[in-house]
């Protein structure tokens, strides 16, 4: 971080700065640091072991696996309510559109139980569901449905403001081109839309794939069948496998650091076609 | 990863789409589209916040306000409020220097310094609890000395509010790093050039043009602070009255099947999430009102140019018309 050489009129850069660099590193930085530096302590077959045995690769599994899925339905789910917010006019569409935010607001743990309530064979839902012999809560479904309500706000609020700067000049032109309005839909909108979508879809997944709160509760926990990979660090933690916990954290954290990137990227991709900073 | 969570300023296009022919669905395409996008918001997020009230009263007032006064209960109060006041208030401090850093100050490595900021929103909230266990944990880095000193910060109230600050690190930086990089540094230029010191430039320069965006940083950081489940729960250790936040005291009853008590302590959770959207709600509309405002200022001092030439008499010379 060498300072530039050019005069500076504003106060307060070596402190603002030194204070940001400092809190980073003593909140963020170190603590991630040590999981690394623990991990280090197991030799590398050790280390291949812990991260390989059956039931940690079944997490992987229902965790990336189901993360993927829930993603795609929000993906697709998210647009049309997006779509519904920005083009239709409907009552209620204010209350709506503020609630689509829920996800962010309300406590994890309170949406696994309410979820949990909902979809369990008794529940308001899970009772149709059970009828035709399809069990939701305590199983991969549920974890679905967990994974689905927390992810959906990342898709709508991603698409939401780019659908909104659509000039209607665009469908315009294509419209006295002679396109019909799905063709319009699929080459002139779905284009400007794709980024953001992407977008959507990959911080929807970052955030399903680390989640815990809401999942745990609907879950029912079935070793080989409904356990997810943050359970699998919290069951070593209980056992006091430290190593262990920190291993499988250190291949979710690797992850992270990539979808990352890949956000990263997409969100420059979305900034570069739409000219909008976010 | 905050895409998703910073101020968005809407405003109401629909009629803009729905009164041209170009840019309209078929009625039968448009009754599809509202109809699957509804019924899916209905199904996944409504019912789930009615379902907690239903839940909630389902034996009654009687048992939801035991259950609330119950003295387990009140300690988790006091415990989330702790670890909210304290983590809320630390990362408001990073952030406005993080944003005054980065937004008016060129330097290098600026991006990348963005992107680390952002790291824990990527974080699973389990790890986000077990960094801390491995640095003051029993076989933690610090663990011994810790132990030597009397000291207990795992399984403690020091080791929920390290855990809350870690979760709700990136909130306020992200709210205000764009706002204030837009928004540029010539009015602080100016303010500081006409004599100001720092803070006078700060508090009455650049804190009114970030206020709605200070709300909103704020206001989603307290949310998350209040109700962190994963990272706290790995940390606290679940003493009952002692290291119990309000999302682990639901926890505890719910597996202790007293359903009825679990969504009346969760029900206060889920008003406090419909108060935050309230609030955001209302920040959201200030905002965007104060930048219409802005926007029809500017208008307006435009439109009134050729007024000024009037009174200077310009327009009104006969040999022109």
């Amino acid at each position: 971080m060498a300072a530039t050489k050019t005069f500076r009129v504003l106060p307060g850069f070596k402190i603002t700065l030194g204070f940001t660099l400092t809190y980073l590193s003593l909140i963020v930085l170190i603590p991630l640091a040590a999981v690394f530096i623990k991990t280090s302590e197991l030799s590398l077959g050790q280390f291949w072991d812990v991260v390989t045995t059956p039931r940690v690769v079944a997490t992987y599994k229902l965790s990336f696996g189901l993360s993927l899925v829930a993603a795609a339905i929000n993906t697709v789910f998210g647009l049309m309510l997006a779509w519904a917010l920005v083009r239709y006019s409907f009552p209620g569409k204010r209350i709506i559109d503020a609630l689509v935010d829920l996800p962010f607001a309300l406590p994890t743990a309170v949406a696994g139980i309410a979820l949990t309530a909902l979809y369990a064979k008794n529940g308001w839902i899970g009772q149709y569901f059970d009828a035709i012999g399809v069990k939701v809560a305590f199983g991969p479904l549920g974890v679905l449905v967990a994974l689905v309500f927390i992810g959906l706000p990342f898709v709508v609020r991603t698409v939401q403001p780019i659908l909104e700067d659509l000039d209607t000049e665009l469908e315009e032109a294509a419209v006295s081109l002679g396109a019909d309005r799905w063709q319009t839909f699929r080459f002139v909108i779905l284009p400007i839309l794709l980024p953001a979508l992407l977008t959507g879809f990959a911080l929807a997944f970052a955030r399903a794939v680390g989640e815990y709160g809401s999942v745990i509760f609907i879950a029912g926990n079935i070793p080989m069948v409904s356990e997810i990979t943050p359970l699998m660090i919290i069951t070593k933690l209980e056992q006091y496998d430290y190593a262990g916990a920190t291993a499988i954290a250190v291949v979710m954290l690797l992850l992270s650091f990539v979808l990352l990137l890949v956000i990263n990227g997409l969100q420059a991709w979305t900034s570069k076609r739409t000219g909008r900073d976010r | 990863m905050a895409g998703a969570t910073t101020l968005h300023l809407g405003g109401d296009h629909a009629a803009r789409f729905e009164s041209r022919a170009a840019t309209r669905e078929a009625p039968w395409v448009k009754w599809l589209i509202l109809g699957v996008s509804l019924t899916f918001f209905a199904t996944f997020l409504l019912m789930p916040l009615i379902a907690v009230f239903v839940e909630a009263f389902r034996k009654g007032w009687g048992t939801y306000l035991t259950a609330l006064s119950d003295p387990d209960a009140l300690s988790a109060v006091r415990l989330t409020l702790t670890a909210a006041l304290i983590a809320v208030p630390l990362n408001l401090v990073f952030g406005v220097c993080a944003a005054w850093a980065i937004a008016k100050f060129e330097f290098r490595g600026k991006q990348f310094l963005i992107t680390l900021i952002d790291l824990p929103f990527s974080v699973s909230p389990v790890i986000a609890g077990l960094v801390w266990v491995l640095l003051f944990g029993a076989q933690g880095w610090f663990g011994g000395w810790l132990m030597a000193n009397d000291l207990k910060v795992i399984f403690a109230v020091p080791g929920i509010v390290l855990a809350t600050v870690f979760v709700t690190f990136p909130f306020v930086a992200r709210e205000l790093i764009p706002l204030m990089q837009a928004q540029g540094r010539e009015e602080e230029e100016a303010s500081v050039v006409l004599g100001a010191n720092g803070f006078q430039t700060f508090w009455h320069v650049t804190l009114p043009n970030i206020k709605w965006g200070l709300m909103y940083g704020v206001i989603l950081c307290n949310a998350r602070a209040m109700g962190e489940f994963g990272a706290v729960s790995v940390v606290s250790g679940h003493i009952r009255g002692q290291t119990n936040t309000l999302p682990l005291h639901v926890e505890i009853l719910y597996n202790e099947y007293q359903f009825a008590a679990a969504f009346a302590v969760a029900s206060l959770l889920a008003l406090l999430a419909i108060v935050t959207l309230v609030i955001k709600t209302w920040v959201e509309n200030r905002a965007a009102r104060a930048l219409n405002l802005e926007t029809a200022v500017s208008r307006l001092s435009i439109a009134r140019k050729p007024d000024e030439h009037d009174v200077l008499g310009i327009g009104q010379t006969p040999a022109i018309r």
